[in-house]
């Protein structure tokens, strides 16, 4: 099946000589929701903001629905709907306006049952009437999707669509961003949130200082990366690992004085209760011990390393 | 040709026009009144005819030229620095729309305000001085071709800024100084001669002299030269946005 959206060997240098994308080649297929995560700075916006047309690519090609997003910017823009991370909005105008205008500048005729469908769904009918500038930052989130929604996309981008929003605006977007893909609608999000890329996407690439480092089925990603430690300083250095103890995830380090227990995040901690009676049964004795989450730097050390 | 796109655009400029109705309308109007008051009627009673027209008949042209150039200036450069500014612009980058129809929808919203300006002005006048238009055709083109020339010279000056400072800057450092030199309250004979010679490198005497041709039948430079370099000036700012959408200058990184 041919990708909603093609990204091929895209490069983009600024004016200052910043290089911030490099060869980048990525297939986002129809209907699937991608997360794109990465550090601040790694080119995720600046990647977005080229297959939208805000920023011209330095060189490479995009397709968009089948379509050339240089030489036929109309019919590839007309597909797409974005939600920047900024909160850019009007201020003077009313929610209704802002939104009914994002429609006609995508081409597309009038059509008020739509837009009220819109709305409604995003919690902003009772909110119409009112200028955008008398509404809370979350409001002001939902509107910047109502307008990007207005005009009825096949792709949708949202970047960092959930930073700095609330416990209740976060379910609705979830909820309404399954809702567009089960529409078939195709979703490419940024995120900083591991959960959230997990809990939302289907597919996740992870990009760092302008290179897609890796790209996979959400699942999968999981399995590999969701891990926890704990690190145990000992008293005195071990030569190896006690027999008894050989089946457990277990790496020694630090000449000996630094033991390392590796578990599922996702699990219980009844082994790292287990393994600590273990040790004391063995008189091993240790002075300190520590845990530690793997985070989305780590996970991204360490496939830069890998 | 997407036509929704520009529909949106010019009912979105022309919608600000209502919400700042007294700015966009009632301010210049208010302000030409007070010229008209204080060199028409007052001090105009005293001055003799210019070549046959009275005097508080014969600033009228350039009083609405004044308007109709800050105004087409300052409406167009706002409209286009306000999305800018507010980063709005985002989404008329990313929209299904070529450069040719988002000038359409910010110039031609700039303009048909400046037209709706003129002509208000122009009735305005009439309640403080007589006058007559001779050319009435001539007169609402030069009108029209005006505010469009100014409209894409503003958005030009939008694009351009980079702060508020310098969207102020053009029309009041250099385009007033050019009106009030230009022939708005004297004919350019009345000059020294090495003056006279000084002002035809000022291109607002060209749009202020065609314009009085229009009313009066009479003018500095001969009614051809003005509507050459109006339709030059016109040019060269559509030269000026065709290089700024093709290089995205100030628009796309």
């Amino acid at each position: 099946m041919q990708p909603d959206i093609s990204v091929q060997n895209v490069s983009k240098v600024y004016s200052g000589g910043f290089h911030a994308l490099k060869e980048v080649n990525l297939d986002i297929q129809r209907g699937e929701i991608f997360a794109l995560l990465g550090p601040n700075g790694a080119g995720k916006t600046t990647l977005i903001s080229i297959i939208c047309g805000i920023v011209n690519m330095s060189s490479g090609r995009v397709l968009a629905g089948g379509h050339d997003i240089v030489t036929d910017y109309r019919a590839a823009r007309s597909k797409i709907g974005l939600v920047p991370q900024e909160l850019n909005t009007d201020a003077f105008e009313t929610v209704w306006d802002t939104v009914t205008f994002s429609r006609g500048l995508f081409g597309k005729a009038a059509n008020p049952a739509h837009i009220e469908k819109v709305l409604r769904d995003l919690s902003l009918w009772d909110k119409r009437n009112n200028r955008i500038m008398a509404l809370s930052g979350g409001m002001k989130r939902r509107v910047m999707i109502a307008k990007a929604l207005s005009h009825e996309p096949q792709i949708l981008f949202l970047d960092e669509p959930t930073a700095g929003v609330d416990v209740e605006l976060r379910r609705d977007m979830w909820n309404m961003v399954r809702g567009l893909r089960d529409n078939g609608v195709t979703i490419i999000l940024t995120t900083h949130y591991i959960e959230e890329a997990e809990e939302m996407a289907d597919r996740i690439g992870v990009i760092r200082a302008g290179e897609i480092i890796l790209v996979e089925d959400t699942d999968k990603l999981m399995a590999k990366l969701g891990k926890k430690e704990l690190r145990l300083q000992l008293q005195a250095p071990l030569e190896q690992i006690p027999g008894a103890l050989a089946l457990e995830p277990l790496s020694l380090s630090g000449d000996g004085y630094e033991l390392t227990y590796t578990f599922d995040a996702q699990q219980e901690q009844a082994g790292v209760a287990r393994l600590l009676r273990q040790l004391g049964d063995h008189g091993i004795e240790f002075r300190d011990l520590q845990t530690r989450e793997s985070s989305l730097e780590d996970i991204f050390v360490g496939l830069v390393h890998e | 040709m997407n036509v929704h796109g520009v529909r949106a655009i010019y009912k979105f400029e022309m919608a600000r026009m209502w919400r700042t109705l007294m700015q966009s309308i009632a301010s210049p109007v208010i302000s030409t009144c007070l010229y008209f008051v204080v060199f028409g009627s007052a001090i105009g009673s005293r001055m003799g005819d210019i070549n046959g027209v009275s005097y508080g008949a014969f600033i009228i042209p350039g009083l609405i030229m004044l308007s109709l150039l800050m105004q087409s200036i300052s409406n167009a450069s706002f409209g286009i620095y306000m999305p800018k500014f507010s980063g709005t612009i985002y989404e008329v980058l990313s929209a299904p729309v070529s450069y040719v129809e988002v000038v359409l929808g910010y110039v031609g919203a700039a303009a048909t305000k400046s037209v709706i300006l003129g002509l208000i002005i122009l009735v305005t006048a009439r309640l403080f001085v007589p006058y007559t238009i001779l050319h009435p055709f001539w007169m609402f083109a030069f009108l029209v071709l005006t505010s469009v020339t100014f409209s894409l010279f503003g958005f030009i000056i939008g694009i351009w800024a980079d702060g508020f400072e310098k969207l102020q800057i053009v029309p009041l450092m250099i385009v007033t100084p050019l009106v009030f030199l230009g022939g708005t309250f004297y004919s350019i004979d009345m000059l020294p001669a090495i003056w006279q010679t000084i002002t035809l490198f000022n291109p607002v005497v060209y749009l202020i002299s065609g314009f009085r041709w229009a009313f009066y039948g009479v003018s500095d430079v001969h009614v051809g030269i003005s509507v050459g370099m109006t339709l030059f000036f016109l040019a060269a700012c559509m030269v000026a946005i065709w290089w700024i959408f093709k290089t995205g200058y100030r628009l796309r990184s």
